[in-house]
């Protein structure tokens, strides 16, 4: 599975990019591979404060609907529009195509506490 | 889900974990829910072919003078229309109508009869059979629920597969069923012209014993017909329209309900009674409660799962049962119970999905057709 290790991660399985003070976040390669095939995304709105830790946005699959968890708190500024007409995205470009929102970070310093690439390519096993 | 050591089986477990099959607990049983993707099997069977184990399902030998007598009493659909290697879907009901199981029965000899039940209720099927058999001896009741393998080859090139399988094979007709090939034991193998994705294909039902699951599996791979699990299996039902009992059916809901009164032969004056007859009449009289509907979203929105609100005019008038993203539609699909004034195709509902209300139509089944 791909890490890439330019980003932190959540133990949940998403991923954050920072830019400045905006955040991009995603699911990760080995989320995309346990869920399957996604067929439907439903981000956050925008304008929407999010909470590290609570859920911010919803992928299903034909077989279940997961929640996904914001790895940080702030506010919701930008949504991946491309994800509503091809959800697929989050299956064949996680970290790239398939980003699902971006935000302003509250509190930049609860990026201390998300997990190296390393120390989450330990946590899926690889 | 249930104590991971009370879980069955079934005899081809090996072969779905070679094939990179996902497992998952379905009514006591570990099965294979997909293997390479729900969406990619689902078209596999609408375009060409797919397998599926169907070793959960209980097999059931009904014998005996007495048989037929006994199964119009047990079962809802006239028995006696089946002439020798003919099937037909029927139900078995409890007195108040509700459904126990529905369950296929085909006829193999002058008095024999071979019924296939869901492989979530198998125990509770046989105990109420049991306890309903003659004390005379004239029906006998054999449980083969542990001696067969079970293959659904469902898909448009299933009978050429078939034939390329088995040239000799005798290939029955819809809703028939054949002896497969000469088996070695008292079991023989049988293949079944049924299925439950709406597109031709066969039940094949071969003895567990010397692996003969296993070497039809990989006879099945080797013909290139991709192995399929309960993920897709459950989105072709269900865009056929066919119930999934524990779903869609309950011992709560009476076929007329759930729309299946047409298996159940009220009107036959050759039917005589059988158990829950009295509750249908009872409920054709005086109107039904509710109504099996299906729905369709007009709108993109979520795959549709169960006990999902729907509304009319903003009221809650029932909840989604099975529900799915249909994967030839690209539309959530669903059934629910619905007053019947509200069952009429073209009826605007809405449908609640985490709190956001999304557009959607009564329809016919199917819901999908080519």
């Amino acid at each position: 599975m791909n890490v890439p290790t330019d980003l932190r991660y959540a133990k949940t399985h998403e991923w954050i990019r920072s830019e400045g003070d905006t955040i991009t976040v995603g699911i990760t390669d080995h989320a995309q591979a346990e869920l399957t095939d996604i067929v439907y995304a439903e981000p956050p709105k925008v304008g929407a404060e999010v909470k590290a830790g609570a859920t911010a946005a919803v992928v299903e699959s034909v077989k279940a609907a997961s929640d996904i968890y914001s790895p940080l708190s702030g506010s919701v500024t930008e949504v991946n529009a491309e994800l509503a007409s091809n959800p697929a995205l989050l299956n064949t470009d996680p970290f790239g195509q398939g980003w699902i929102y971006r935000m302003k970070a509250s509190d930049v310093a609860e990026i201390d506490s998300l997990l190296t690439p390393e120390a989450y390519s330990a946590q899926i096993g690889q | 889900m249930s104590d991971p050591a009370t879980l069955k089986h079934t005899p081809l477990e090996a072969c779905h974990l070679a094939s990179g099959a996902r497992m998952v607990e379905f009514g006591g049983w570990l099965m294979p829910v997909q293997y390479t993707g729900i969406m990619d099997e689902h078209r596999a069977v609408r375009s060409s072919s797919g397998m599926f184990d169907i070793s959960h399902m209980g097999e059931v030998l009904v014998e005996g003078a007495g048989a037929l007598e006994w199964l119009e009493q047990l079962l809802t659909n006239r028995v006696g229309k089946l002439a020798v290697t003919r099937g037909q879907y029927t139900m078995m009901l409890n007195e108040k109508g509700g459904v126990i199981d529905d369950l296929i029965i085909y006829r193999t000899g002058e008095a024999a009869y071979f019924l296939v039940i869901n492989g979530a209720c198998r125990d509770l099927d046989l105990e109420w059979m049991r306890s309903r058999l003659p004390s005379d001896g004239s029906v006998i009741l054999k449980d083969l629920g542990d001696d067969y393998a079970a293959i659904a080859l469902q898909g448009p090139d299933s009978e050429k597969i078939l034939r390329s399988l088995y040239p000799s094979c005798e290939v029955p007709k819809r809703n028939g069923i054949a002896p497969l090939v000469a088996s070695d034991g008292s079991i023989p193998s049988l293949v079944a012209r049924t299925g439950y994705t709406g597109e031709d294909g066969f039940e094949l039902f071969v003895p567990v014993a010397q692996g003969n699951g296993e070497a039809l599996w990989q006879n099945l791979l080797a013909a290139e017909v991709k192995p399929c699990g309960l993920g897709a299996r459950d989105t072709l039902r269900l865009e056929m329209g066919y119930p999934l009992n524990g779903s869609d059916l309950s011992p709560d809901r009476t076929p007329l309900e759930a729309g299946l009164g047409k298996f159940a032969s009220l009107d036959d004056a050759a039917k005589g009674d059988f158990s829950g007859r009295k509750a249908l009449e009872t409920q054709r009289s005086k109107g039904l409660p509710s109504l099996l509907t299906p729905l369709k979203l007009t709108v993109t929105g979520p795959p549709l799962r169960s006990h999902y609100p729907v509304l009319s005019e903003g009221h809650s008038v029932g909840e989604t049962c099975s529900g799915a993203l249909s994967p030839s539609l690209g539309k959530g699909i669903a059934m629910a119970y619905l007053p019947p004034s509200l069952a009429t195709p073209g009826t605007g509902l809405e449908i609640e999905v985490r709190g956001r209300r999304y557009a959607a139509t009564v329809v016919a089944l199917p819901f999908y057709s080519k």
